[in-house]
């Protein structure tokens, strides 16, 4: 078994820290200081110093509340919210005298609202704390004395245990590592929960400890001294004080809570930090809440409507003054109200004061106006979009088993207003797999595989190709290799099967491919099904070299402690033979390093410094002497990197003995140094030994790009949305993969259409002035009027920078996308972050609000679910806003006619039930079903279905209704005789007639606004109208005291009788006349652009390409007037991109 | 959790659901037959609706269809009632008064007032005599909630006189029954008919509605300490007569909803013929000078549709008529300018490039 195996090495050799006898100094110097003042006993948790210390316990909460606090916390969130503040103080307000209407009815719909919303709440944390119940009852081996270890669950565990930790089971605190079943007490980590990364760590104990076993751990008994818990999860300081003696505790013998042991029989540890204040819960923050915009504006419009119903109120409050003020000795005495005998709200009097009081009534009165369901609808519609989007098979990732997640359902509806898109490139466009395909070795250049971007280019420029490239194109699928061996897509007759040793600089190809199979970190597996050696690499460029070298004959087949093992062509003897390397140091890669070296010794003595990086930093470390194919490389290199691939440099050098050991020396020191400059220490150590190189060659691999990403592009730029790459690629490799992304074509066409268009192209360090704050806006400006942007060599910083300047900038909404730990200050700082759930681990996922599995789902999840989510938001809050007006306006105008006395028209149950159950469903499923063509993603981004002018016009569509409702009602009923029984038509029956024909306008006003009806919104328009009838039986049968005004009113009065049903058909159809005279004459005259593709449907036309791409066009030249140059860039190669795909 | 999806998809996933539990939400979705992953792909089957040029002009036809006959009924019926309207809150005050009227109506004089009306069509039995008070607001709010339900229900309920403040206790403290704004400023005028020699009896029952009766108005509970205060709002109540069967109370207590109302004062039960003359005594109580209120005398026969009112009849017409209308209009615009349906180039900003 492959772990078997392992399990004999002492991989600690491989890696370049050695086991250090560390030096006190710098930080540890701090120890017991402020912010360093933990003390540990081990193996004594429950000693008196550790109970003094009272330090926290393992258990861990995660839970937003606990059961004490969660009334009042939630109940602080939800009237944080103005508008649920405001119906808070009108629910007291209504136990007053104040209240136009009995407080419980006004108080019920509130309870039910906060109550779905608390509930919502109270269901999230109670999954949390499942969660949580989970976790701390996990159980591990705890150390009980006497050498027995006893199963306990986590959250028993106390800061001083000493734990047996297993494979495979997670570390249930931050431990120190005291031993493990390696001899030389190492262990692998996977900390696939911290970072994401799903290399395995190697961490290993101080060699003091590293022999304690079961037997040992009785009497074991030391002081460890550290750091307070912090949130830093690559730094650790501390000392352990054992048998007299201190030794330096680094993060190498940190174990993290949360990563998980692996390919290690068991570990000893010693508990440190517990519960939160493991570095990881420290580490863990609440991921950044985003608001849409939509959203925002909804606050504003909530705002508007505030406006209008102070307004309301004001005016009323004062026409009410001025009457009361009449009652006692104006023209108009009333004396059936008593004026003489009035308490305060009503006395003529004080009739400034009871104006005041009743400025407060109407504010209740006209509170329905405001939507009291509006944010919890909105939830519960989102959180039912996210799950469409979570469930959606078109953007499930079959391979990887990853379906789509929406992490927060705050942003459905901004996906459907994306302007820019700013893209990570590697692992976001490309697969992030990569293949060897070309090489230059000695100033000659091997290799003849034809890249996709150089097909791209070929294609553009129209040309077929060459009759070089051609045969390429063929030799490469005739060859079995190719499908065979992933990663390696290198086909050269010169080198490849042995012919190499022929080449005039065979020594130089030797040495090339000899350090490609040493100079790397991987491990060798044997499989055992082919006998084939495969490779668990770092990254994926580094298996890629590896394979290349076994591929080319250099097999690297085996590692062990010290040594790296190589079958290589002997050129002596022919044979295959295999050779061993002596690993003295590995000098890591890194970002800012830019390259990577081992130092080895050969079998003849020799030692070597193999070094690869990037040409950046290789070319000026050369030799003098080294230099010799520098500028034939050069131009290699800058060939690969117009054909789209990632190049490395590879040179080495030989060092002598007294060189090494004072590097050896200076570099232990370096490693061994516990603080915070470690890294810098070590790269100087490094910079000194790695210089006067020798140049091998370079090396090319490609990254292939993901399935279906033009094909993505080209619809995004259909849409309409502007794309940016930020990359750390070189400038040529990014222009290139630009080139491919199609995003810079069609330049042709352009200058055709009389119009230029430019694509900008900035590097990171021009970009670093670009961001300065005096030219930012200048940059800002010109890549506006750019048709595409690729910033390449830029920072995770940077990147965040770009997106911030381009968010504020713009003023239009921005979507980030990227898949590694780099892109993670982008994705926070766009208005969306999309994380890939690919390979580099979990990192850009976590702190995404969306994560998908491959970049073409961006295409369903932009064009598809995001503008449907836009749609539906919009159209549902519009619409909620009518329906409110129009009932709010009923209430006001019925109150001109009461002498603003704040009299409602209608039943306080009718009241407030109006917005949670005879409305408020089918505007739910409106926001939940109805789709439209994801052709129309510039509607969005344009936001034209959320503009003032249609907000403002569904409201006075509102009042228009409202006007209708109202005087139709009183001039159809009043006041002659209601029935054949000459009846009247007084206020119980006048309301409750009002009242239907307000519950079928509203609802049959959303029918008509609808263009997707299925069954679903069928039951819910119809049963919210059928609901009403049922309440009003119900609510009639009701014992008098209950019902008031509403007794038998249905059953007694206006069932029996003709009027209420003509006046009902009347008032419903005039109230729709003029919404669809309004509807048909836009759609016959000034269709909007869905009402077209409707027409198109419907005519059948949307078989005819050419039909339907003369509508895009023409519906995209209006989107950017003003940009005239940048649409048309875009334009054309979309007729080109189709025609294409055609 | 996971759900499972039939059909098509395949090798299943385990759904991390966000935030809800749907599991119920799909059990009952599978279990009125319904197709869950057509759910979740929102492949629901659905119409989409779509306003062509047919549906928009049959649409209208169909309106205009359903309209006009239901108008030219609604104006019969209409029609058919024959309605007259007197109004005698001026005519009823004596020439000397009629520079205070206030002071005419709240002092002691005779009141009677007689006067004659023509009948001008034959009217048949019944014939509803109401009472139409103008800028009369009973649906003003300290007016409309001055009145305690549980006091007219039951005589145990007699103190329960909250809300009816000042009109809830005599001085010394006696619950008033009725109490309330409402009951006290009950109207008092009364009307008695003659046609010639012939008394026209007016028959008050069953002029209210029947749960009030029942329901609201208990038949155990007298009126007591009513209209004994120094100041007398409007009609007294026989404190015999429970007040379920005070008809005129329960009528005036269903308070309007307009400040221009009419109540049901009584019935007359026998036809009455065109020219008839009818003498009307009225006794001219009830005080609508205070604040220029207007008082009418009605008297009314009824139809299917109710009483008198043109306007739904008229509206319906009106609206079938604009439907008939925009029809037309839309299809004259479709039959002289017929266009391709979904031609971009009449998109009006298209168009305006034009024009420009």
């Amino acid at each position: 078994m492959r772990t078997g195996r392992k399990k004999r090495f002492k991989f600690s050799n491989i890696y370049s820290f050695k086991c250090g006898k560390g030096l006190f100094k710098d930080d540890h110097s701090q120890i017991g200081g402020p912010g360093f003042s933990r003390v540990v006993y081990c193996n004594e948790p429950d000693g008196l110093d550790a109970s003094l210390r009272n330090y926290a316990t393992n258990y861990v909460r995660t839970t937003k509340y606990t059961a004490a606090t969660f009334l009042p916390k939630s109940l602080f969130e939800q009237f944080r919210r103005v508008a649920n503040f405001y119906f808070l103080v009108t629910g007291i307000l209504s136990f007053t005298s104040l209240a136009p209407y009995s407080a419980v009815s006004a108080i019920v719909p509130l309870i039910v609202v906060i109550g779905a919303t608390m509930a919502k709440e109270g269901i999230e944390d109670w999954r949390r704390k499942q969660q949580d119940i989970e976790v701390n009852n996990r159980k591990v081996k705890v150390h009980e004395g006497g050498g027995k270890f006893k199963q306990t669950e986590w959250k028993n565990l106390k800061v001083g245990h000493i734990v047996k930790v297993e494979k495979d089971e997670f570390f249930p605190a931050d431990l120190v590592l005291l031993s493990s079943s390696y001899e030389d007490a190492v262990c692998y980590v996977e900390t696939m929960n911290l970072d994401g990364e799903t290399n395995l760590k190697l961490k290993q104990a101080l060699e003091v400890t590293s022999s304690l076993n079961e037997e040992d751990i009785k009497n074991f008994w030391a002081v460890v001294k550290c750091e307070d818990p912090n949130a830093n999860l690559y730094s650790f300081v501390g000392s352990m004080e054992f048998e007299g003696q201190q030794h330096p505790l680094s993060p190498q013998q940190l174990l993290l809570r949360d990563s998980k042991l692996r390919n290690t029989d068991h570990i000893y540890g010693a508990v440190i930090f517990t519960g939160h204040d493991t570095k990881v819960i420290q580490n863990s923050t609440k991921p950044p809440s985003k608001r849409s915009k939509v959203e925002k504006k909804m606050d504003k419009i909530v705002y508007l409507l505030f406006g209008v119903l102070f307004l309301i109120a004001f005016f009323g409050s004062v026409y009410f003054g001025i009457v009361t003020k009449d009652d006692l000795d104006g023209q108009r005495k009333r004396w059936y109200l008593r004026p003489d005998d009035a308490d305060i709200f009503f006395d003529p009097e004080r009739a400034p004061i009871a104006a005041i009081y009743h400025f407060l009534t109407a504010l209740l009165l006209y509170s329905y106006l405001i939507p009291i369901s509006l944010y919890v609808s909105i939830e519960i519609v989102k959180v039912l979009q996210s799950i469409f989007i979570n469930q959606d098979v078109l953007m499930y990732y079959e391979e990887a088993d990853k379906p789509a997640h929406a992490r927060t359902s705050n942003l459905n509806e901004e996906l459907g207003q994306v302007d820019t898109i700013l893209s990570d490139k590697t692992g976001t466009l490309t697969c992030n797999s990569m293949e060897f395909i070309k090489c230059s070795v000695a100033g000659t250049a091997y290799g003849s595989g034809v890249t996709e971007v150089e097909k791209a280019v070929a294609k553009r420029k129209g040309a077929p190709l060459t009759e070089n490239g051609k045969d390429d194109n063929e030799r490469p699928v005739d060859s079995p290799k190719k499908s065979s061996v992933k990663g390696f897509n290198f086909y050269d007759e010169r080198i490849m099967n042995g012919n190499w040793v022929n080449e005039p600089r065979s020594d130089v190809i030797q040495k090339f491919f000899r350090l490609l199979a040493i100079c790397h970190t991987a491990i060798p597996d044997i499989d055992e099904n082919t006998g084939k050696v495969v490779y668990e690499a770092e990254s994926p460029d580094e298996a890629a070299f590896v394979i290349a070298a076994r591929e080319l004959g250099f097999e690297f087949f085996k590692r062990t402690q010290k040594n790296v093992y190589v079958k290589e062509l002997n050129l002596v003897s022919g044979k295959r033979v295999e050779r061993s390397f002596e690993l003295l140091n590995v000098l890591e890669f890194n970002s800012s390093r830019k390259r990577m070296s081992v130092i080895v010794r050969d079998e003849e003595g020799k030692l070597l410094l193999l070094c690869k990086g990037a040409d950046s930093v290789m070319f000026e470390r050369l030799a003098k002497n080294g230099r010799e194919y520098e500028e034939q490389t050069r131009e290699h290199v800058n060939e690969y990197a117009d054909a789209g691939l990632r190049t490395l440099i590879l040179a080495y050098r030989e060092l002598n003995e007294e060189e090494y050991n004072v590097f050896d020396e200076k570099f232990s020191e370096a490693k061994n140094a516990v603080s915070a400059d470690r890294e810098a220490l070590i790269d100087e150590v490094t910079e000194e030994i790695e210089k006067d190189l020798i140049l091998l060659g370079a090396t090319a691999v490609e990254d292939k790009l993901q399935q279906g990403v033009p094909e993505c592009i080209d619809k995004l730029a259909q849409a309409g949305i502007k794309i940016w790459v930020l990359t750390g690629d070189k400038m040529e490799t990014a222009i290139n993969i630009g080139v491919l992304r199609q995003i810079t074509e069609g330049k042709s066409q352009i200058a055709k259409s009389g119009s230029e268009a430019f694509a900008l192209i900035i590097d990171g360090k021009s970009l670093a002035y670009a961001l300065h704050d005096d030219i930012k806006k200048l940059f800002l400006e010109l890549s506006i009027g750019c048709a595409s942007v690729i910033c390449c060599r830029s920072s995770p910083k940077q990147k965040a920078l770009v997106t911030r300047l381009v968010k504020e900038g713009i003023k239009k909404t921005t979507l980030a996308i990227g898949d590694g730990a780099n892109d993670v200050g982008m994705l926070q700082e766009a208005d969306i972050g999309i994380g890939i759930s690919g390979v580099e681990g979990m990192q850009a996922v976590m702190s995404s609000d969306i994560a998908i599995a491959q970049f073409r789902f961006l295409e369903r999840l932009l064009l598809v679910h995001g503008h449907w989510c836009y749609r539906r938001i919009s159209s549902m809050i519009c619409y909620f806003f009518y329906k409110n007006v129009t009932f709010g306006f009923t209430l006001f105008l019925y109150e001109a006619y009461a002498s603003f006395s704040g009299q409602p028209a209608y039943n306080d149950w009718f009241l407030s039930l109006y917005n949670v159950f005879f409305t408020s469903l089918p505007v739910i499923a409106m926001g939940v079903f109805d789709q439209d063509f994801p052709l129309l993603y510039q509607e969005g981004v344009q936001n034209v279905l959320f503009s003032w002018s249609r907000i403002i016009g569904w409201m006075l569509n509102g009042v228009a209704s409202a006007i209708i409702i109202f005087f139709f009602c009183v001039r159809a009923l009043n006041p002659q005789a209601f029935n054949n029984d000459g009846k009247i038509a007084e206020y119980q029956i006048l309301g409750t007639t009002m009242y239907t024909c307000v519950v079928w306008v509203v609802n049959c006003q959303m029918a008509l606004a609808i263009s997707y009806f299925t069954l679903i919104q069928h039951i819910f328009i119809w049963g919210g109208i059928i609901l009403w009838y049922i309440f009003l039986l119900a609510y009639g049968a009701m014992p008098l005291k209950v019902s008031t005004t509403a007794y038998k009113v249905f059953v007694e009065s206006l069932a029996p009788t003709p009027s209420f049903y003509v006046v009902t058909v009347f008032v419903v159809i005039s109230a729709l006349v003029p919404y669809f005279v309004y509807k048909a004459v836009q759609m016959r005259f000034f269709p909007m652009y869905h009402g077209m593709i409707q027409w198109i449907r419907y005519e059948g036309r949307s078989e005819d390409p050419e039909y339907c791409n003369m509508v895009r066009q023409r519906s995209i030249r209006h989107n950017t007037v003003g940009f005239t140059a940048r649409s048309l860039a875009r334009t054309s190669p979309l007729q080109d991109g189709n025609k294409n795909q055609r | 959790m996971a759900l499972r999806c039939e059909g098509t998809l395949g090798k299943r996933r385990k759904f991390t659901i966000f935030l809800f539990e749907l599991k119920e939400f799909a059990k009952f979705m599978r279990s009125c037959d319904f197709n869950y992953s057509r759910f979740t792909q929102q492949e629901l089957p659905a119409c989409k609706p779509i306003l062509t040029p047919k549906w928009v002009i049959s649409t209208f036809l169909l309106v205009s269809v359903v309209f006009i006959p239901i108008g030219v009924v609604s104006l019969l019926a209409s029609q058919d009632v024959v309605e007259i309207v007197y109004r005698y809150d001026n005519e009823c005050i004596p020439l000397d008064s009629v520079n205070d009227k206030v002071g005419f109506i709240q002092s002691s004089q005779d009141k009677t007032c007689n006067r004659i009306l023509t009948v001008p069509k034959r009217m048949e039995q019944p014939i509803y005599v109401y009472y139409q008070l103008d800028n009369f607001y009973q649906n003003h709010r300290r007016y409309v909630r001055s009145r305690n339900d549980q006091q007219l229900r039951s005589p145990g309920n007699e103190r329960e006189t909250s809300s009816c403040s000042p009109e809830d206790t005599t001085a010394d403290g006696n619950p008033i029954v009725p109490c309330g704004l409402i009951a006290w400023s009950l109207f008092n005028d009364t009307y008695g008919f003659t046609r010639g020699n012939q008394q026209l009896a007016i028959n008050k029952r069953d002029i209210s509605w029947k749960s009030d009766r029942d329901r609201k108005f208990g038949s155990n509970v007298f009126p007591r300490n009513f209209q004994n205060g120094t100041l007398i709002g409007g009609a007294r109540l026989d404190t015999s007569i429970p007040l379920s069967e005070q008809e005129d109370l329960i009528v005036w207590m269903r308070t309007a909803a307009l400040p221009t109302f009419r109540k049901l004062y009584g019935k007359i039960e026998v036809d009455l013929q065109a020219g008839d003359a009818i003498n009307v005594t009225l006794i001219n109580n009830y005080n609508t000078y205070s604040f220029n209120g207007k008082k009418k005398l009605v008297l009314s026969t009824s139809s299917w549709l109710g009483g008198k009112n043109d306007f739904v009849g008229i509206a319906y017409l009106t609206v079938g008529g604009l439907c008939f209308f925009l029809a037309m209009v839309f299809m004259l615009i479709y039959l002289i300018k017929p266009r391709q349906l979904g031609d971009p180039s009449y998109l009006s900003w298209n168009r305006n490039a034009g024009g420009h």
